[in-house]
């Protein structure tokens, strides 16, 4: 068991190179087959030292057949050279790190959210299939699913914070306090309520949906009635042998939902101001920053097959049943 | 349906109606649909299903209504969305019933016309999606082997790429235009199809009338086309027009991260210009985003009741 887990790991983690190279290859075919010299799809519309273009072309070798290209921007990735901006005249990677941290705080907190609350609307609607709540949950699914999550923020904007007054409308902090010690949290906390709730909306509806089929689907089996005729108590049939078993595919579409998350963060950060990735991403565009975008691009993908690899793993750990293949 | 894996990025999970209809006799039969009474009865009892739901009919009812939008904009729109016609920033009222934006050009107008740039957009870039995802799809899974082996680790690789950050880039870099963000859209979209349509492939070429065809020496691309295809077809029409509803948030997006056409007006354009102005004007971007909302959740509706009607025994519970 625990060997073949081990080789099922080897097995996934020999999948993840050559995607990685994918990855690299079709952002290199972007540079080159943009409009125009590929020297500006490095530099961006930005006046960069004439002496640093030389050096790029020279990098690139641009009087060098593709494949050599090719080899020299697969070493620069490699070695997490991701381009220089001249717009803020700093390495793109450094720029894209210090956002980070508030996309991933963002995003993380939705992404709790929508599995917390999300599962427990799955449950709730599955134990009292056609019921008012059963309905409801499932209305609220759709909208949910269909709603575009930069007009939900605009709107959650425009009722909380600009309507009502309650919530701070843009940013991450309060710009004229000088919070400290847990005001300084929970300042932060209250910037993050509604581009979170905004972020969260679609995979809640995702997550509600799916525990609510597969929690109808285990708890036909046989397996339940087996505990219930033992007499368990019906809290533990249904969280420990239901749920458990019900979990599995959430999981999986929450770990293979990453990118949608990110595209997600990148729109409600824009509509809040919140100072993270995707924020960074819109003013990007703006300037014509496209070491930036590059960057941006290549990390984001890095991501997604990352998560996507630890979702698979996660598969393997939490069912038994899996074959390795 | 709607909420399946399909929608998700990457490659190892099944898509969501991949064992549609595989031992439905009534679906599945050589040639398809048949003679044109038996399509007349099949439409009949395609009907019937159909309209049992009244969310699938909605569905069908705001599509509708949306495209006929579409069709007849320049007669219903009061004005020229791009043309300044009054005061900025007038709230809705008789004269403007959806009020005027920050230079004073008239909401209704621009959500009329931003209704031709969603659904053109999303009926195109699907269309295409479409026919490359059942064109891979079949090959793969008719001829399986390397072929097979070789689409697929091309699919998985379309797949792990993050649609919206190489949208934006493309059309970044390669200038905006409304036929460049079609072409971005499609190239990005049809894995999730060719995976579904591979796994008809692999469970349909198996059957009887195939091996029928095959033993009568009918040539390949016709066994593809005429004999297997109609057979997958369902799932395809489900799929698609989920694929509408997902294409259209996508130029919704690009358009609000300043990306659209610059000569056209549409919704997610007019919700990026409605960022600065929530504060004075409620009403610039709660009209268009209505629009997209109302738009998609139409097209997510018709897919499900479609997928009930066509593929009667995947009904989700």
């Amino acid at each position: 068991m625990e060997a073949r887990l081990g080789r099922y790991i080897l097995y996934r983690l020999a999948q993840v190179i050559p995607l990685v190279f994918g990855v690299i290859v079709v952002t290199f075919l972007i540079i080159h087959l943009a409009p125009g010299d590929p020297v500006l799809a490095l530099v961006g519309n930005f006046p960069a030292p004439e002496e640093y273009v030389t050096r790029l072309r020279q990098d690139l070798g641009l009087d060098k057949s593709l494949p050599v290209q090719l080899l020299h921007y697969l070493r620069k990735v490699a070695q997490g050279d991701l381009g220089y901006s001249f717009a803020q005249r700093r390495p793109v990677l450094n720029i894209i790190f210090e956002r980070m941290g508030a996309t991933l705080l963002l995003a993380g907190t939705a992404w709790l959210l929508a599995a917390v609350l999300g599962v427990a609307m799955g449950i709730l609607s599955s134990l009292r299939q056609y019921s008012l709540v059963d309905h409801a949950t499932t209305v609220a699914a759709l909208i949910g699913f269909s709603v575009p999550v930069f007009w939900l923020g605009q709107l959650l904007m425009l009722i909380f914070s600009v309507g009502l007054g309650w919530l701070p409308p843009q940013g991450m902090q309060s710009i004229r306090e000088e919070y400290t010690g847990l005001r300084y949290y929970l300042d932060i906390g209250a910037h993050l309520i509604l581009p979170a709730l905004a972020l969260s909306t679609r995979f809640l509806a995702i997550n509600a949906r799916l525990t609510r089929s597969s929690m109808l689907d285990a708890l036909g089996r046989e397996f339940i009635t087996t505990a219930r005729a033992k007499g368990l108590p019906e809290l533990r049939v249904i969280l420990h042998h239901g749920l458990r078993n019900a979990l599995l595919p959430v999981v999986t579409v929450m770990g293979l939902n990453v990118g949608f998350l990110f595209a997600g963060s990148a729109l409600v950060e824009t509509v809040f101001g919140w100072p993270g990735v995707g924020r960074l991403l819109f003013d990007s565009i703006s300037t014509r920053d496209y070491p930036i975008l590059l960057g941006i691009f290549v990390v984001v993908a890095l991501a997604v097959i990352i998560a996507n690899l630890l979702t698979d793993l996660a598969y393997a750990v939490l069912d038994p049943r899996i074959r390795y293949k | 349906m709607l909420f399946s894996t399909r929608a998700s990025v990457t490659s190892d999970t099944p898509p969501g109606g991949q064992l549609a209809g595989a031992e439905d006799p009534g679906i599945h039969e050589k040639g398809g649909w048949g003679t044109d009474r038996a399509v007349g009865r099949r439409l009949r009892v395609f009907w019937r299903r159909f309209s049992r739901s009244r969310s699938a009919v909605l569905g069908l009812g705001v599509v509708f209504f949306f495209t006929l939008v579409t069709l007849v904009a320049t007669w219903v729109a009061p004005h020229d969305p791009t043309a300044l016609i009054a005061q900025p920033f007038i709230s809705p009222g008789p004269r403007y019933p959806l009020g005027t934006d920050n230079l004073g050009r008239d909401v209704l107008s621009g959500v009329v016309y931003g209704a031709r740039v969603s659904l053109a957009v999303g009926f195109l870039a699907a269309a295409t999606s479409t026919l490359i995802g059942v064109i891979v799809g079949a090959i793969s899974g008719y001829l399986g082997g390397v072929t097979d082996a070789l689409l697929m680790r091309l699919t998985e690789l379309f797949q792990v790429l993050p649609r919206f950050f190489l949208a934006l880039l493309v059309v970044a870099l390669a200038g905006p235009g409304i036929g460049k963000i079609v072409f971005v859209i499609a190239i990005l979209s049809w894995p999730p199809m060719a995976r579904l349509v591979r796994a008809e492939f692999l469970s349909l070429r198996e059957r009887e009338f195939v091996e029928a065809a095959r033993a009568l020496g009918v040539a390949t691309p016709t066994i593809i086309f005429r004999d297997i295809l109609p057979n997958a077809l369902p799932s395809v029409i489900v799929a698609g027009s989920l694929d509408i509803a997902q294409a259209i948030l996508l130029e919704a997006g690009l358009s609000f991260f300043g990306l659209g056409d610059p000569n056209l007006t549409s919704w997610g354009g007019m919700l990026n210009n409605a960022l600065a102005f929530l504060r004075t004007a409620w009403w610039m971007p709660t009209f268009p985003g209505l629009g997209i909302f109302l738009t998609v959740l139409g097209f997510n509706l018709l897919g499900d009741g479609l997928n009930d009607a066509l593929n009667p025994r995947l009904r989700s519970r």
